[in-house]
């Protein structure tokens, strides 16, 4: 028991002073990153960065909002210089507590498309995320569709699904609408969805799809890639892709995307790594880790992802995801969307 | 002489100090309001909130409870055949993580499982959601009735042979010796159990967010996901801690009065009749099966379909690196819990049993909220450190406490102390203070009288304070995601990084390893304390 005890006590002592390889710039032109976005979907891109440039580039997944509050903390002394992070609205909160600072370089303006980018140039989409309609076809016809907010009429009463509200995509969603139709308008139409849920909110996307090909439901609001993802594991099930509003306002557009920390120790490495995200090369497998779709318009889709057809984007400036994002959250709560 | 008095008094208040300021700094965050936010939680979600954080607490409270006093009794009092292969058995739900406990259930019950494509095509039976209040208790109460197994079987261990002897020949029959005497004798243990599981309840982020199950929690991270506040957010945890602290004073209160030595003896089981026999065997498999085996099964033919996708060597380190946490989190804890039972034994004061309450709540913090109250301080630390070291030196100095191992093990001791501290304290009160007297008098005092006597006596308690911050370290997620340093990335950050995109099924092969690894000290440990 005692040497137990002071073998344990002696083990602790020097295991927590061995600092471990922290990313304090032991090389020079190492980069650091913080990222919200997947490790499976990133760590690829930075291999191959890696391998082609020799630039070493560390990083540590987690939650975006944990992210950001690290990054508040240790302020001017943060070993970051990139912050990678999915939804436009995590990205504008990054901007608006002065986490991060403006990049000056022609090709990321030339490439990425004006409205998936801050005015400010404090950050950038690198992929977009279509959140749209799936359905069961065996109970749905295309020409029944048409938009979200024909979702909220009482012709589908009991037959929509939706992700839980707590989920950023959504409140992005109601956001884009309250810019749209103003706040009482949107309030209405999310009124009518919750009055057409077949069930309780699901908490994934996945199985509010799952729910429609069961008989529960018909119809239900989803990114793109996990309707490809599910798709690709079960390609019997009886579900179909719809762009809504087509004819109006576009399909509703999320990004993942990165900007360059505000105290960067290197911020020259970030940019070139940033706009190496942004170019061809990258752009192919960025979105094709994921199955979503390039910002650079220059770059096809993935061949499964070009199968779902050409459609009209919501040309809406992403930032308003992250300025409409707290009223979304209240009116979505009003209406007793869980 | 002197020197050694002060630091018996100083090492609990160090351990104390470290544990409150992350509680205080979320406190004192707390303190900025946000008016229109409050007016609106409670004009729409919170009186629900508040309705379904008591109905789960309840719900699981109850159920774990029974469970564990039950598993417990049969398991520590009892003799029936596979007793021994049980008393292991039943401890291995503890190495599945609740939120994996919870899509496991959802892939093995809801509306596209196997089971309900079999009804539907068979009889008929139109798919259904199973998600509900009930099935968000049972699942929590299968994730965590080990808690207060392992804490009554513990109790019921050591509390020895003579009082229930003393029970039976006033004319008590076996049952009513079990309520009269040897239920209300293990309750320091029964309750140190069951408020683990509460504090555990309040602090779960990942159990109701699977089912979609609104809780104080949740609202917890919408205030600060969502609303990008995190004050309100703050102000909410500030009431989970404060639900937590008077759950803790209650107990203490309760348990003041109250003497719980005992001398240590042989204890002789009671040998079951065939048919109990038979029952209690085939309960024991029951609650096995459905909490263990089953969930197992679903995992590993997820991880079958995954393989080929998700297994790297990668994993090796993974692995390494979850059981190395977890030891060292154990060694560091434990300390600190000993400290504080040790404080809590010699110096009688109300200060005390505040310092030490304080010390406890961080397990009642949903973890990523307790991250926060951590790395601010980290933070300032070495910012502070920079300015000066860089003032003095005049070169750029390099910050030395974030992102280092140090930071992360302190932290899990914070979220971890009570786990270790309840178990602890519990033996602690098993030993008389007259075997302190005893040893006073024969000159054994201080860290030798702490080695000589006490330490022996501890084993129990210890090794469970072990087995219980190991398991727990292991599927910890927020902290580890939040305050690791790079490249320690464990079983568990993978969990989350492949279920928060819905991929549960590739999250089985990280979830399986988990549970293998959180085997290992299961096995070590409990083989340990089963022979006392």
């Amino acid at each position: 028991m005692k040497s137990l005890f002071y073998s344990v006590l002696a083990a602790i002592i020097s295991f927590s002073f061995l600092v471990p390889t922290t990313a304090h710039s032991t090389e020079q032109d190492e980069i650091v990153v913080y990222s919200a976005r997947k490790e499976h979907l990133i760590k690829p891109l930075f291999d191959a960065y890696t391998k082609k440039t020799g630039v070493k580039i560390s990083y540590i997944t987690a939650k975006a909002n944990p992210l950001l509050e690290r990054l508040k903390a240790e302020g001017k002394n943060t070993p970051a210089d990139l912050l990678i992070t999915v939804d436009a609205g995590n990205l504008w909160h990054a901007a608006e507590s002065g986490l991060l600072q403006p990049v000056e370089s022609k090709t990321l303006t030339t490439v990425v498309p004006e409205n998936l980018r801050d005015p400010q140039n404090l950050w950038f989409g690198l992929s977009i995320r279509a959140r749209t309609i799936v359905y069961n076809s065996n109970n749905v016809s295309a020409d029944e569709l048409s938009t979200y907010e024909d979702l909220a009429n009482a012709k589908w009463k009991g037959r929509l699904t939706l992700r839980t509200s707590k989920k950023v995509y959504n409140q992005s969603l109601v956001a884009s609408l309250i810019e749209q139709h103003g706040k009482d308008k949107a309030e209405e139409i999310i009124k009518g969805w919750v009055d057409n849920l077949a069930i309780d909110p699901t908490s994934n996307d996945t199985k509010a799809m799952e729910a429609v090909a069961n008989g529960i439901g018909d119809v239900a609001i989803v990114n793109t890639y996990y309707y490809g993802r599910l798709m690709k594991e079960s390609p019997e099930l009886p579900l179909k892709l719809f762009w809504p509003n087509q004819k109006s306002t576009g399909v509703h557009m999320n990004i993942s995307g990165a900007g360059v920390t505000k105290y960067a120790k290197n911020k020259a490495g970030a940019i070139k790594l940033l706009e190496w995200l942004a170019s061809e090369e990258a752009q192919k497998t960025f979105g094709a880790l994921n199955q979503e779709f390039p910002v650079n318009p220059g770059v096809a889709p993935s061949e499964e992802v070009k199968a779902w057809g050409a459609f009209k984007g919501n040309p809406m400036n992403v930032k308003v995801y992250g300025e409409k994002q707290a009223d979304a959250i209240k009116l979505m709560d009003r209406a007793g969307y869980k | 002489m002197a020197m050694r008095k002060i630091l018996i008094k100083i090492i609990p208040l160090a351990v104390a100090a470290l544990a409150v300021t992350p509680i205080l700094v979320i406190f004192s965050s707390a303190l900025q309001p946000r008016g229109d936010l409050w007016t609106h939680l409670i004009e729409t979600s919170l009186p629900s909130l508040t309705i379904n954080t008591l109905s789960l607490c309840l719900g699981v409270a109850l159920g774990t409870g029974i469970l564990g006093i039950i598993l417990g009794w049969l398991i520590a009092a009892c003799d029936f055949p596979g007793r021994r292969f049980f008393s292991t058995a039943l401890l291995l739900p503890m190495a599945i993580p609740t939120y994996v406990f919870a899509f496991v259930f959802l892939g093995l019950f809801d509306f596209s499982s196997p089971l309900q494509l079999f009804m539907r095509n068979k009889f008929g039976i139109p798919p259904f959601d199973v998600r509900s209040i009930w099935t968000v208790c049972l699942t929590m109460t299968l994730a965590l009735y080990p808690y207060v197994y392992v804490m009554a079987k513990a109790g019921f261990t050591t509390q020895g042979q003579r009082c229930l002897e003393a029970a039976r020949t006033l004319g008590c029959t076996t049952q009513s010796a079990f309520y009269s005497v040897a239920l209300p004798l293990c309750r320091p243990w029964i309750a140190t159990g069951i408020l683990l599981v509460l504090m555990e309840t309040l602090a779960d982020f990942g159990a109701v967010s699977v089912f979609n199950f609104d809780t104080f929690t949740t609202a917890v991270y919408k205030a600060w996901y969502g609303f990008f506040s995190l004050a309100t957010a703050s102000q909410l945890a500030s009431i989970l801690v404060i639900l937590a602290l008077c759950l803790l004073t209650s107990e203490q209160y309760l348990r003041k009065q109250m003497r719980f030595t005992q001398e240590l003896s042989h204890f002789n089981r009671i040998r079951l009749t065939k048919s109990k026999a038979i029952l209690a065997c085939t309960f024991c498999s029951i609650i096995f099966c459905i909490g263990f085996v089953l969930p197992v099964i679903q995992l590993i033919f997820w991880a079958l379909d995954t393989t080929a996708l998700e297994l790297s060597s990668r994993y090796v380190s993974f692995s390494t690196n979850t059981l190395l946490l977890g030891v060292l989190a154990a060694g560091v804890t434990c300390l600190g819990a000993l400290a504080l039972a040790y404080a809590a034994r010699f110096q009688h004061n109300k200060a005390t049993q505040w310092i030490i309450s304080l010390s406890t709540l961080g397990y009642s913090l949903p973890g990523t909220v307790l991250a926060v109250g951590i790395i601010a301080p980290v933070a300032y630390l070495d910012n502070l450190y920079v300015d000066i070291a860089s003032l003095l030196t005049k070169q750029p100095v390099q910050p030395i406490l974030q992102g280092t191992i140090f930071v992360l093990l302190t932290a899990y001791g914070i979220r971890f102390m009570a786990a270790a501290y309840g178990s602890i304290h519990s033996n602690m009160q098993r030993i008389t203070p007259s075997m302190d007297d005893a040893s006073i008098l024969m000159g054994v005092t201080g860290w030798k009288m702490l080695r000589k006597v006490h330490l022996p006596q501890l084993k129990t308690g210890l090794l469970t304070a072990a087995l219980l911050v190991l398991v727990d370290v292991m599927k910890e997620m927020p902290i580890t995601l939040m305050t690791r340093p790079f490249g320690w990335d464990t079983l568990a950050v993978k969990i989350y990084e492949l279920t928060s995109e819905g991929e549960w099924e590739r999250a089985a092969i990280p979830a399986i390893l988990l549970i293998l690894v959180g085997l290992i000290p299961v096995l070590c440990i409990n083989q340990k304390t089963d022979s006392v």
